[in-house]
C-alpha cells in the first residue's frame, strides 16, 4: 500500500531540523533501523540546507517543498525549491566542491546523499529552481515474526 | 533538539563538548563562541568531545574544518574523542581523520596533549 505526505515551509534555517524530524516521523511507519532513519535525516538536512544557502542565498521568505512517498520497502523523497538553480550539476556534486568556501561549507552534501541513498536525481537549471529526488530501499525481513 | 556547547579550559587546551544536533542552523553560534574562547583563553590545542552529539551533517564538518585551520595557524593540534558511530561515518567519508586525530576518551585525548587530567 502506498502512503504519501507533503509539507511546505519557509527557507529559515531553524526549519532544517523541522524538515528532517518530520520526514523521519513519517518514514518510521516502515519500521526502519536507527541507522536507516539517521541516514534519511542527514540527507533531508543536506538538501534543505542547500536550498536555503545556495538556492535562496539565505533569503528567509521563500518556500521549500517536500513530498514523501512510502511503498512496501522503499521511500521516495522529492525536495524542491524555486531558487537560483545550479549552473553545473556535475561540478556541484564533486566531493569537497563548494561554491561558497567563505561560508565554511565542507562540500560534502551531495557525496553524503549519494552514500546514504540508493538513488539521487538532480534536476536544475539557472533561475528555474532545483528538484532533488531521492530513493532509499529498506533492508527487508528484519521483523519476521513467525 | 538544538545544540548545546560547553567550553572548558585545561592548561593550554580548549575542551569543546557538544551535545544535541549540529546542523547549519547551529553552526553560526557555535563558530562565534568557539572563536571567542580560542582568542580570549589563549589556548593552543583543541579537544572536541562528541559523546553527546546525536546528529551532525556536512555543515558540522565545515565548521570543524574551519576551526582546524585556525588551530593549525596557532601551531596546535585538534583531537576528537568519544565519537558515535553515526558521526564517525561522516568523518570517515570526508577524510577528516587524516588530519584530526581520534582518541577513545577525553582522558586519553588530554594525556596525548601532555595535560594530566
Amino acid at each position: 500500500m502506498k502512503n504519501t505526505m507533503s509539507v511546505e515551509f519557509l527557507s529559515v534555517s531553524s526549519n532544517e531540523s523541522f524538515a528532517r524530524v518530520t520526514v523521519a516521523a513519517f518514514v518510521s511507519q516502515l519500521d526502519p533501523t536507527m541507522d536507516e532513519l539517521t541516514e534519511i535525516k542527514t540527507v533531508v538536512s543536506e538538501v534543505v540546507t542547500n536550498a536555503i544557502i545556495h538556492g535562496y542565498t539565505n533569503q528567509t521568505d521563500q518556500k521549500i517543498y517536500i513530498s514523501c512517498t512510502l511503498s512496501e520497502d522503499e521511500v521516495e523523497l522529492i525536495i524542491q525549491d524555486d531558487g537560483v538553480g545550479i549552473d553545473n550539476i556535475d561540478e556541484a556534486t564533486q566531493p569537497l566542491y563548494t561554491s561558497k568556501p567563505e561560508l565554511e561549507r565542507s562540500g560534502m552534501g551531495f557525496t553524503i546523499m549519494e552514500n546514504f541513498m540508493d538513488k539521487v536525481e538532480i534536476t536544475s537549471s539557472p533561475n528555474q529552481g532545483t528538484t532533488v529526488k531521492l530513493i532509499k530501499q529498506f533492508k527487508k525481513s528484519k521483523t519476521l515474526c513467525n | 533538539m538544538s545544540l548545546s556547547v560547553n567550553l572548558t579550559t585545561k592548561e593550554n587546551v580548549l575542551l569543546v563538548r557538544l551535545s544535541g544536533e549540529l546542523d547549519h542552523h547551529a553552526t553560526e553560534n557555535l563558530k562565534k563562541e568557539w572563536q571567542i574562547a580560542m582568542k580570549e583563553r589563549n589556548v593552543k590545542h583543541v579537544i572536541l568531545n562528541l559523546e553527546q552529539l546525536s546528529f551532525m551533517d556536512s555543515s558540522g564538518l565545515g565548521v570543524i574544518l574551519g576551526r582546524y585551520k585556525e588551530v593549525m595557524q596557532l601551531g596546535g593540534e585538534m583531537v576528537v574523542c568519544s565519537i558515535s558511530p553515526v558521526v564517525k561515518r561522516l568523518f570517515e567519508m570526508s577524510g577528516l581523520f587524516k588530519i584530526i586525530r581520534l582518541e577513545e576518551s577525553e582522558k586519553f585525548a588530554l594525556i596525548s596533549l601532555g595535560v594530566a587530567s
